[in-house]
This record gives C-alpha cells, structure tokens and sequence, in this order.
C-alpha cells in the first residue's frame, strides 16, 4: 500500500487533489482511499488530505502518520508545519516552487527525494484560480505522476475530466505541462 | 458498477438503490451531504419520491412516521445534536413498528462543540426498540441500507433501523464502492406493502390510548420482534451474499480461530484493527479481531460461541457510558456471563470526538491485556 | 357505512393483538354512546341548517343533512352542539329517564 499525504493552505485545492489522485488510481484498478483531516477549513489555514492506494481491500481508518510520498502545494509551509513527520526513508517528497530541489534540505528526514515544479506559474498561465492565489492542484498531480510513477498522467487527466467541475481543458493542460516540467 | 464515492453518498446511493418513497430531513454536519446529494437525485427525477423538507430533525422522523404509516417507505439522516431531537419520535417509531431506515453519521454530543466521530448519540437510543448497525467501509453502508429495508420490513419484524458510520472516517472519506444493477436490487428488495397502514377502505386508530390490559403486551412484542429479527438479518445476510458476492451477519470473525486474545469493536475502528491484528500476528502473537456489526439485537449467541474461546476478550469501545465504562463492553460481559464462560474482559475507551485511533494504539491496546490484569475503564491515549 | 374492519373483535393476548398499538377493527364498534348522560335533541322548528352544530361537533357524531341528525351510537353528551347553536334549536334531555 502506498500512502501519500498532501500538505497545502485552504483554497489551494489539496483535497480535491487527494481525491482526483485516487480516483486516478481507481481508473488504473487500484483500490483506494482519500479523506481530509477533518478540521474546519478557512481560507490560507494549512491544510492536510490524505490518499492510499493498493492492490488490496484498504481497511485502516486512522491518518496517514508514515507516508511514502510528500506532496506540498505551498513552500511555505516548510518550516512552519512539520511536514516531513514519520516520512518513509527515500520518500518522495513533491514541491510546489520555483525554486530547485537541491535548494531544499530536510535533515530530519533519511535520504528523501526532492522534486520541485514551478505549479504557481503554470496554474496562473492557465487560468486556474487568481495571479495571487492559483489554484495548484491539478497542476502538482503532473509532477506526482511524473515523479513517483504510481499513475499515469493521462490516468490524471482522466480523473480531472470526472472530478473537476470547471476549466476541465485547462486543468488538465496544466497537469500535462507540469509533467514536462518537474526538476529533480 | 465500481465507483470511487464518500460514506455519505453511498448512503444517498442506497436509499437511491432501495426505491425509498418519501425523504425528509433537516440539515446537520456531517451528514448534511446525504440529503443533500438525494435532493438532487430526486430533483434530476431519478428517484421518484418526494423531498419533505421541514423545520427541525424531530419534523423529519415525524414526517417520516406519517407517510410510512400510509404505506410509504421512508428514509432520513441525521447526527448528534439532530438525533437527540429526534428522542421522542425514536420512540414512537419503534413503537408504530414502521420499519423507516435512518442514517445517522456518528458525530459526538455537544458541549464542547464537535463535529467528529463518537458514538454516544447512538448509544443514547438504545431503549428506544430500533436496530441498530454499526458499518466499517462505504461498501457496507451501501449494502446495509438496502438489507435494513429488507430486514425491517419482513413482516414478523417491522422494526426500523439506524445505521451509524463514524463522522468524517466514513462520512467525508473516499472509497471504492460496487453499486448493483438497480434490476438486480429490486429482484432482492420488494416493494414495501404492509398489513397495517392508514387505508380509507379498512379505517383503523392508530397510537390511540392504550391501558395497562395491552401496553404490557406490546413491549413483549416488540421484545419478540427483536428476537425474531437476529434470524432474519442472518438469513438476508446470506440472501445478500450469495447474490451480490458480500455476505453479512450480527457480527464479524477476523483471525478469531486459534487466538488467544480478541479484539472486540465496531464501526471504523473494527477496519483499522484487523490491519492492527496482521502486524501483531508478523511478530507472533495470536490475536484476532471481532466485529460486532449490531448492537440492538444484541448478538449474544455469535459473541457467545467466539469469545468463549478466548483467553482474554479486549472491547473497544467509541463511547463512555459516565458512571459505568464502555457500552459495548457491558453487552460482551453480560453475555459472556450469560454463558457461563468468565473469561477476563478488558474495556478500553478510544476515540472520543474523534481521536485518531492508529494501528499503533491498537497495539498499544493490545500490549496492555498481555501486560496488566482486567479492568473496566481504560483510557487509550487520554493525556492526564 | 359499513366497511372492511367493521367488526368487534376479542382480544385474550399478545398472539391476538396486532404488533403496534393499531384497532384490529374501525372504531365504529367503539360505541362511546354509553359515556352520554345528557342527549342533544335538535328541534325541527328553530333550525336554519346552518351547520354550526356539524362543524364544532369533536366526535363527530352529527351529519349534514338537512336538517343535521345526530348519531347517537357515538354521541358522548358533550353539549357542545347545545352551547354552539345561535338558534338555541338544541336542547338536552336527561338520559336514563
């Protein structure tokens, strides 16, 4: 079972990308599961959602506390929530940024695996959300896809057409450049 | 047809799937979703009922009496705060013997304030004469909702069912849910026509005034009824399975065998405890997991035959009755009392007001029945 | 008026009676006529139909014909009818004389 836990702020979209993740899986044949921490959610507050996915039946109900992979929609956070907490050793960890990956380092962390997108950029580029608020969720699903290999990006795409009630075209499009784009 | 749906939608779903006639409720965190999704379905005209929506939860159930009396088969939901309002028409119900099916998302009574996963609201109708069920996955809330209609409505039962799944745990979580053919579904579930209803050709009273000579007789009734229906859920149980490929009982044995320590519970807690029993089985203890699914009827004869085998019995319970200890833990006691077979009982509490409880605590739960003699009221994870 | 549940039925236990608190019959063999210790009679005379005594009658034992008539299996002598008459047509008479 792989376990992926995303961190973001309210209104950047991190649960629906746990869902449109899960959904992806569940289109390759995976079972799944995806759910939110379950707190009251405002606007720029740090934001958690969870996704499993597996070959077999998924019973645990409980959080995600030893995640495989890392995906974090706003840097941000780094620093101010302790993100990497019970990461697997050489867990990925997938950042939304301009910045490259070896410009981050997390010691408290064995061996992790650092892949950054610039998500903002894209998202402002296909309108999804405000210049000063970009709705990245779709866009970092590309980078995911791209860097653990756990769905396909058409798998992604697939899933957004279902799941994502507007811009369809455009999110998609972003998850397809950002795909293209990830640095490692 | 597999889709991917939250707890509460699978609900929605069910009732969907169950043809229900008429749905009335009001609106309550978590479980707004629910009627709200079966707004849309029987806007998009999917579902030919009608949407009753009125004023307040205790409008909802009597809402719901009052078209099932005539003949309608009804469906609600609601939570917490939303069920204890509810309290007097619970009652009534049952009472009516109208096998009206409500979902209600576990959710924990106020105050403080809190809108997550406990069980006490629905611990808190115990007396009432519902069934009551306790679901661990989305699957099973699905199924459970179209089986309750069944169950409820075979016509030596006529008794309605609350069907709990845990707030946010079940009710916002995402799933891999298998939704039957609706022909499929109907060839199971046949529509409700019941013997006694409000009908202008043969004119009845209902509920009227009734003297000590019969009030007594009808408690034994409804007594009966429930004891009748452990047969009947276990037989639409294994209808259900052999049907539709998942079968269901009162409870549910997971490694129980050869274990020497069983780890009882209910609702979600009951999934994340058979991941818990695998990892403690990798480092050679012999334990197994017991779910027990219905609480009202009470299961006594399944919990009986499995835990009589065991060397030490750990109940899990999301619910504290205060001055006692856990309510499920009290059951299991007495019926293992009942047996003859005083094997020692540990009681936990964990969860409450939604807690997190984690394969590790259930570990935890676990080291502790090795480790320390019996007692009633232990507190998982509680910071002192 | 007679209809499917129009019969009395006696009732020795639990495996007689019916799983809620339902008549096994209509009500119309609960005769309450034996509650009446004062009988409503509506004088021909004084009546303009005005069906004021049909309209307030709780039981409702009194029918709208013209003039109304009173049915006196389920009449309970509540003296609502005499009380609501503004023609004063209802009188009461004793019972049991």
């Amino acid at each position: 079972m792989l376990e992926i836990r995303f961190h973001g702020r309210g209104g950047q979209g991190a649960v629906k990308a746990s869902d449109v993740l899960a959904i992806a899986a569940f289109e390759e044949g995976k079972e799944v599961q995806a759910f939110p921490f379950f707190g009251v959610e405002r606007r720029g507050a740090p934001v958690t959602a969870f996704t499993r996915i597996s070959d077999t039946e998924i019973r645990i109900h409980s959080y995600i506390y030893e995640p495989d992979i890392l995906v974090i929609l706003d840097p941000s956070l780094i620093g101010a929530v302790p993100l990497t907490d019970g990461l697997k050793p050489s867990g990925k960890i997938i950042i939304n940024t301009s910045r490259k990956p070896e410009e981050f380092s997390f010691p408290e962390a064995e061996n992790p695996q650092v892949f950054t997108a610039d998500c903002s950029a894209i998202a402002v580029k296909y309108r999804l959300g405000s210049k000063e608020s970009p709705i990245v969720n779709t866009a970092i699903l590309g980078a995911v896809a791209k860097a653990t290999g756990i769905v396909s990006i058409d798998s992604i795409c697939k899933a957004i057409e279902n799941k994502i009630p507007i811009k369809k075209e455009e999110n998609a499009q972003a998850a397809r450049e950002t795909y293209e784009h990830v640095l490692s | 047809m597999k889709k991917v749906l939250t707890g509460n939608v699978a609900a929605a779903y069910g009732a969907t799937a169950a043809r229900v006639n008429v749905v009335a409720a009001y609106p309550i965190t978590p479980q707004t979703t629910i009627v709200e999704i079966l707004s849309e379905i029987v806007a998009d005209g999917e579902l030919k009922a009608d949407f009753v929506k009125v004023e307040s939860e205790h409008s909802a159930l009597a809402a719901c009496i009052g078209a099932q009396s005539a003949g309608a088969r009804t469906f609600t939901a609601t939570s917490a705060q939303g069920l204890a309002l509810m309290h007097e028409l619970i009652h009534w119900s049952a009472r009516a013997r109208l096998p009206i099916v409500l979902t209600n998302v576990n959710r924990a009574m106020a105050p403080g304030w809190s809108i997550w996963a406990d069980a006490t609201d629905s611990i808190a109708q115990r007396d009432t004469g519902w069934m009551q069920v306790y679901c661990e996955n989305n699957q099973e809330v699905f199924d459970t909702v179209i089986m309750s209609y069944k169950i409820g409505e075979n016509e030596n039962i006529l008794l309605p069912t609350l069907i709990n799944l845990d707030a946010f745990f079940l009710s916002h979580t995402s799933q891999v849910v298998d939704i039957y053919d609706s022909e499929r579904i109907d060839s199971f579930l046949p529509p409700y026509n019941p013997k006694y209803k409000l009908d202008v050709n043969a004119p009845r009273s209902f509920g009227a005034l009734t003297s000590p000579e019969h009030y007594y007789e009808f408690s034994y009734l409804l007594h009966n009824a429930h004891k009748k229906a452990k047969e009947v859920i276990r037989e639409v149980g294994k209808e259900f399975g052999k049907k539709f490929g998942r079968e269901y009982g009162l409870v549910e044995e997971y490694k129980c065998e050869d274990a020497d320590e069983i780890l009882v519970t209910y609702g979600t807690i009951a999934g994340t405890t058979k991941d818990a029993v695998d990892r403690l089985r990798e480092k050679g203890r012999k334990v197994g997991a017991f779910k027990i699914r219905y609480f009202r009827p009470f299961p006594d004869e399944e919990v009986i035959e499995v835990l009589s085998k065991a060397k030490k019995i750990g109940v899990i319970d999301r619910a504290v009755s205060f001055g006692h200890e856990g309510p499920f833990l009290s059951e299991v006691k007495a019926a293992l009392y009942e047996s003859g077979n005083y094997v020692p009982v540990y009681g936990f509490v964990a969860g409450l007001g939604g807690r997190d409880v984690s394969i590790a605590d259930i570990e935890n739960i676990h080291d502790h029945m090795i480790n320390n003699e019996p007692e009633n009221l232990i507190w998982i994870g509680v910071k002192k | 008026m007679a209809d499917k549940n129009d019969k009395k039925i006696n009732i020795s236990g639990a495996s007689d009676m019916p799983p809620m608190a339902a008549s096994l019959g209509s009500m119309r063999q609960n005769k309450t006529a034996s509650w009446r210790s004062i009988r409503p009679i509506i004088d021909e005379d004084k009546c303009k139909n005005c069906m004021i005594c049909w309209k307030f009658c709780p039981e409702p034992a009194i029918f709208p014909t013209a003039p109304p008539t009173i049915d006196y299996d389920f009449c309970k002598g509540c003296g609502i009818c005499i009380e609501e008459c503004p023609f004063d047509a209802i009188s009461s008479v004793k019972e049991g004389k």
